[in-house]
């Protein structure tokens, strides 16, 4: 690929860029005063998978979590700058975190069903929104999404402790869709499985793209590749560099991110 | 290689010997105490089992052994398990919900922490006295139900906080997680996953609290429980005796027959003990199950 043909894609792509979703201001995470998360300033696209990845204890999965304020669980921690999300900054006053949430969802790096049955996995946070419709449909929709229908129809009312760990996290992904957030949080969702229920998880995240905006934390730099749009490296609570995860992958502007990707470190 | 074959033979051997013997030792010791229990149930079972009959249960205390029963001790005894478990059962875990999920780390937490500790191993007359200054002088609830089983609920309160938050400590962190980024609240977070999936721990709990409860006798003679009572209570507002006061009573009369009276009345103790835990037992497993 030359450089000229990439510099045209990469202005193609900026003239149809969807609109942000959240819009990061120089946001730092301090737990009890010492900074995890340095002024990180970004964009999350609408409908793109925007990574996260750096090494262990950068502050990737402190920033993810505060996107949904449930750092607010953590004792002793503050923010600073501001995290717009339609046009409103989620650390603002008269802001219900539990609204918060209901909205940004968000999948753990283990699987963590509850223990009851698949049917009342998906049922129960709908139910407790005063959903109205047809919960049998809403179960049946949230498992067809993620993929998990087919496996599961015949022993809805099954616990969810007997599915298989990767089984476990669809069905925890499901339960993250049926609440219909807007955008998708994922805190290394693949970690904690095989190879091929990894693989299911992202052809699935591929699939999800089209109506849900997906922030994922990875360890795995070949998954990010794999399925990013935008990818964002991150060191010692610093955002080293956000872009097109092709250029990020193939060209990277600073000296660190070309030697995390390339494997020299971390 | 370090050492040789035959020499790691020998210490290999050596270290097995070692294990055995603690083995042994440990099942000694089991045994033991499951051998003075069996001792002390045959010698009660013994001077008991032939007073043990429908008269014996459908009579109340008399003069005369024969004709003695041990109606209104059964029947106060009964009253008090209940109204104890109505009074400390939810007030118990409400306290250890609050302590666990809402206070968070502060210092009024720590100090209410150590408080219950310490409550816990306070002697049991201690609370008798309690009971006497506040429930039967200062509210004048006098020598009634409401006044035993008050007292005792104090005393039972720090073992059921303390089950309870041992078993609420024990629901994985990532289950409230997986809640709470749902949209749920802290409170719909609690009861609708962290209660059930603590449920047995905290029943075993309330069900070793109760068992110490219905055994304690110290507190129920400081505030008066009668040790004659030839009546039913016909309310919580009665005066009452229960089954470790009349067995109590009867061993320190000095008639043969008396003693094995009392010996009845513990074997009649016991079985309710028994039903007691069964009960928790069998809630226990049904809930469980549930989860699995």
């Amino acid at each position: 690929m030359s450089s000229q043909e990439s510099s045209e894609q990469s202005r193609d792509k900026a003239k149809n860029q969807p609109p942000a979703v959240l819009d990061l201001q120089a946001v730092s995470v301090l737990y009890s005063g010492k900074p995890a998360v340095k002024k990180v300033s970004c964009q999350i696209l609408r409908n793109r998978i925007t990574a996260i990845i750096g090494p262990s204890g950068c502050g990737k999965s402190t920033l993810l979590r505060s996107l949904n304020r449930m750092n607010d669980f953590v004792d002793g921690v503050s923010i600073e700058g501001k995290i717009l999300f339609a046009d409103q900054d989620l650390y603002g006053k008269g802001v219900d975190p539990v609204e918060v949430r209901r909205r940004i969802g968000m999948v753990f790096q283990k699987p963590n069903p509850f223990p009851k049955s698949i049917y009342n996995n998906i049922a129960w946070a709908p139910g407790i929104n005063g959903y109205s419709g047809s919960m049998d449909e809403l179960v049946e929709r949230s498992l067809s999404q993620a993929a998990l229908w087919e496996e599961v129809k015949d022993r809805l009312h099954e616990s969810a402790l007997n599915l298989s760990g990767g089984q476990q996290q669809r069905l925890c992904i499901a339960r993250a869709l049926a609440m219909e957030p807007q955008v998708l949080l994922m805190d290394e969702p693949c970690s904690a499985l095989d190879p091929i229920s990894t693989a299911h998880i992202e052809d699935l995240l591929f699939e999800l793209k089209s109506r849900y905006t997906i922030v994922i934390v990875t360890h795995n730099m070949q998954q990010a590749a794999r399925i990013s749009d935008f990818t964002a490296f991150m060191e010692m609570g610093d955002l080293i560099e956000f872009g097109d995860t092709d250029q990020i992958f193939t060209r990277p502007l600073k000296k660190r991110t070309e030697e995390y990707v390339t494997g020299r470190f971390g | 290689m370090a050492f040789s074959t035959e020499q790691a033979q020998a210490q290999l051997q050596k270290r097995h010997r070692k294990s055995l013997y603690f083995a042994r030792f440990c099942a000694f010791i089991t045994w033991s105490s499951v051998f003075l229990l069996a001792v002390l149930l045959m010698q009660i079972s013994i001077d008991g089992f032939g007073w043990l009959d429908w008269q014996f249960l459908d009579s109340f205390p008399s003069r005369f052994p024969e004709r003695a029963g041990i109606k209104s001790a059964l029947v106060g005894t009964l009253w008090l398990i209940l109204m104890i478990a109505v009074i400390s059962v939810p007030v118990g875990i409400s306290a250890a919900l609050y302590l666990e999920e809402f206070a968070g780390k502060g210092r009024l937490a720590k100090v209410i922490e150590v408080n219950v500790a310490n409550l816990s191993g306070v002697p049991s007359i201690v609370y008798g006295i309690l009971g006497l200054a506040i429930f039967v002088r200062f509210f004048a609830l006098e020598r009634s139900l409401v006044s035993g089983a008050l007292t005792m609920s104090l005393l039972v309160l720090p073992t059921i906080i303390i089950a309870s938050r041992e078993a609420i400590k024990t629901v994985p962190m990532s289950i409230r997680y997986a809640a709470l980024s749902l949209g749920a609240t802290r409170w719909q977070t609690t009861w609708s996953h962290v209660l059930p999936a603590s449920f047995p721990g905290i029943m075993t709990g309330v069900i070793l609290a109760l068992s110490r409860a219905i055994g304690e006798t110290a507190p129920l003679i400081m505030i008066g429980a009668l040790t004659f009572v030839a009546f039913l209570p016909q309310s919580p507002m009665d005066e009452f005796t229960a089954l470790p006061i009349q067995i109590y009573n009867w061993v320190s009369r000095p008639q043969q027959e008396f003693h094995q009276l009392a010996a009845a009345g513990i074997i009649v103790l016991l079985i309710v003990l028994l039903l007691m835990n069964a009960t928790a037992i069998y809630i226990r497993s049904k809930t469980e199950q549930r989860l699995k």
